[in-house]
């Protein structure tokens, strides 16, 4: 890569997460789930990488070890010139602080007895920087940056709307002023209506405050809306990487080309003349992932090297990666 | 010519502890023969509840179909006994729904061979073994491999592409006048979405069914829907053909609507997405003016002095419900 290394706040080489399968009385092993395997990719500073895919490819998988929510099988996550990847847990929630995670479900990820309050404080009072009073002008602070009424600070989640739960979320992401925000599909949840408002919110925040954002998200429009730059995920690899634009104009990966074509556009002019890539079939458990590379049963150009051989991404000029043999 | 269903000033409404709540308000529409009409809305404008109003699946009480008629050919089929005798031969036979979860519409316990033949033997009162042989026909037509192996199963043993590709057979197996698809794409991928989509709609040109695909995304009715239906808080607020609706919206909340998704290919640098302020509105104690008023980015003095109004044509095809010219602010 042609950038300088200062600039990157995490970098993730060849991570591999894997989950074992086990059966009988014994519980023994008998096999693992590839959810992640082996993938590479960096996050330069103040950029938004986004990560796309269907469900069971790895995504959130991906984003929970970058969280060190789960410890790699193996593999290395730099962040901040640190690799947690394999450090003991009481070592990284020091570094937590630093990152902050938004999740899809904006019901089940607050807690439905505590306060707005109570939530939106609590990674500060875990990290205990803070006292009683300048606690209580920091919560207000985060609720004016998300857009929340300040009067709502003593409702509980039942209360918020879905909009205004997710805002409570992106708040206490922000309490401790992280660098780093895994946001995990935090917008899919949400009305159509009401998904655009978070959107700018994000990007707002972003700007204002200078962070980072890996975005895990299966709607390639939204993602490439928000993104810098775009992974494309396929049953635990990455199988295309590029900036937002470029993936769109110039995909060059089978699995992204039929992904993009497969969204739906609301314009039925344009839609005329698009021509839909329809895959065959559906995509292998990844307890068995196919041998070689991932996509070759449900691929048209596939030949005998994609069976023996699994790609790996190269570098194909302009920031523009892809894992494929034919391209 | 009349139409093979119109539905005129439905009124579903649910008794609620808090008052009640007005689910459908007032909603008219035709589906004509041969044809694919979107209903789009979002979570909790009633698009759901109409479709299942008007082949009386509404849980009554705490539901009750206050008002409006449903004809079907001709024969208005609110005058039959939900649970009568009439409503269960039109309900699956002549009108079929396919619905969101596949995961849950299909019985757990009954193989997947068996939820086909029932229909059939109980619609076209078919004997054991013709049913089977028709239902491995059916899953064969919407492209279930082994299909003969498949009757055998049992739901949990397909993916949820498969299972909405057996409701799909299910649906279709009494070769309906109507398919009903309630979202029946948004518990599955972006790539099993336009495989389905594909499949549903080369089933209804060649059996000659009429489709009604409801769902909150407008990209799914773009390319498949000639007409379109947009409904806010209970009623519809635009009606036209589907190029009206996506080239020439009128109504402010189709406008926004349309405004506040990311286009495919466009990054933040190129627009930044407007989003409809506010949220959807809370359907008990609705207010008599326009529900999308508090909403509104046009609204005038009018809109909160009088009542919601009515649909009005503004072209051929097209209706809208709104006091403001939109075409003169935009």
């Amino acid at each position: 890569m042609n950038v300088q290394q200062n600039n990157i706040l995490l970098e993730i080489r060849n991570l591999k997460m894997y989950f074992p399968i086990n059966k009988g009385l014994l519980r023994r092993k008998v096999g693992d789930v590839k959810a992640v395997d082996d993938i590479s990719f960096n996050i330069r500073k103040n950029e938004t990488l986004g990560l796309v895919g269907e469900s069971g490819c790895g995504k959130t998988t991906t984003g929970r070890c970058v969280l060190r929510i789960y410890k790699p099988t193996s593999g290395n996550i730099i962040f901040n010139g640190i690799d947690i990847s394999s450090i003991p847990e009481r070592q990284v929630r020091p570094l937590r602080r630093h990152m902050g995670a938004i999740f899809q479900d904006p019901y089940g990820s607050l807690n439905p007895r505590q306060t707005a309050r109570t939530i939106a404080g609590m990674p500060l009072k875990i990290h205990g920087f803070l006292k009683k009073q300048e606690l209580r002008s920091r919560v207000t602070e985060l609720f004016n940056l998300v857009g929340l009424d300040s009067s709502m600070m003593d409702r509980v989640p039942h209360e918020f709307s879905g909009g205004q739960r997710q805002r409570l979320g992106i708040a206490r992401a922000l309490a401790c002023s992280p660098s780093l925000i895994v946001c995990d599909e935090p917008i899919s949840a949400l009305d159509v209506s009401i998904q655009a408002q978070i959107i700018n919110l994000l990007e707002e925040l972003q700007k204002n405050l200078g962070l980072t954002y890996l975005f895990i998200a299966h709607d390639l429009s939204v993602v490439q809306h928000i993104s810098d730059r775009v992974a494309v995920m396929y049953l635990g690899r990455i199988v295309e990487i590029a900036s937002s634009k470029e993936i769109y104009q110039n995909p060059m990966h089978p699995y992204t080309k039929a992904l993009l074509s497969a969204v739906p556009v609301p314009n039925p002019v344009i839609e005329k003349d698009r021509v839909r890539i329809i895959l065959k079939g559906e995509v292998p458990s990844p307890a068995h992932p196919p041998i070689g590379c991932h996509f070759h049963p449900r691929c048209d150009i596939a030949t005998q090297a994609c069976i023996d051989d699994k790609p790996l991404l190269r570098n194909v000029g302009d920031d523009h990666e892809v894992a494929c043999f034919r391209v | 010519m009349s139409s093979l269903l119109e539905v005129k000033n439905l009124k579903t409404y649910f008794k609620t502890d808090r008052g009640l709540v007005k689910a459908v308000d007032g909603v008219s529409f035709y589906i004509d023969e041969h044809e694919i009409v979107g209903l789009v809305g979002e979570s909790g404008c009633g698009k759901s509840v109409t479709m299942l109003s008007t082949v009386q699946l509404i849980p009554t009480p705490p539901g009750i179909i206050a008002d409006g008629k449903v004809l079907f050919e001709g024969v208005d089929l609110l005058q039959y006994q939900a649970k009568g005798e009439e409503m269960s031969v039109i309900r699956g036979g002549k009108i079929a729904m396919i619905f969101q979860e596949p995961m849950t519409s299909l019985n757990p316990v009954l193989t997947v061979g068996r939820q086909i033949t029932e229909t059939l033997e109980l619609h076209l009162k078919m004997d054991s073994r013709s049913a089977r042989k028709r239902a491995a026909e059916l899953l064969n037509l919407v492209g279930i491999p082994d299909a003969e192996d498949r009757l055998d199963s049992y739901p949990h043993q397909s993916s949820g592409g498969m299972r909405q590709r057996i409701m799909i057979a299910i649906a279709l197996s009494c070769n309906p006048k109507i398919l009903i698809a309630d979202e029946p794409t948004t518990a599955v991928d972006v790539t099993t979405q336009a495989q389905l989509l594909e499949l549903m709609q080369e089933l209804v040109n060649r059996l000659n069914t009429s489709l009604v695909i409801v769902t909150h995304n407008l990209g799914v009715v773009a390319r498949y829907a000639e007409r379109i239906y947009v409904m806010y808080a209970g009623r519809i607020v635009e009606s036209g053909l589907s190029d009206d609706i996506f080239l020439n919206p009128l109504h402010p909340y189709t406008i926004g609507l349309l405004k506040c998704v990311p286009q495919l290919g466009e990054t933040k640098s190129d627009r930044k997405l407007v989003p409809i302020s506010g949220l959807p509105p809370n359907l008990i104690d609705m207010p008599q003016s326009c529900a999308f008023l508090p909403r509104c980015s046009y609204h005038v003095e009018k809109c909160q002095l009088e009542v919601w109004p009515e649909l009005h044509a503004v072209g051929k095809d097209h209706f809208v419900s709104c006091y403001v010219d939109t075409r003169e602010n935009q």
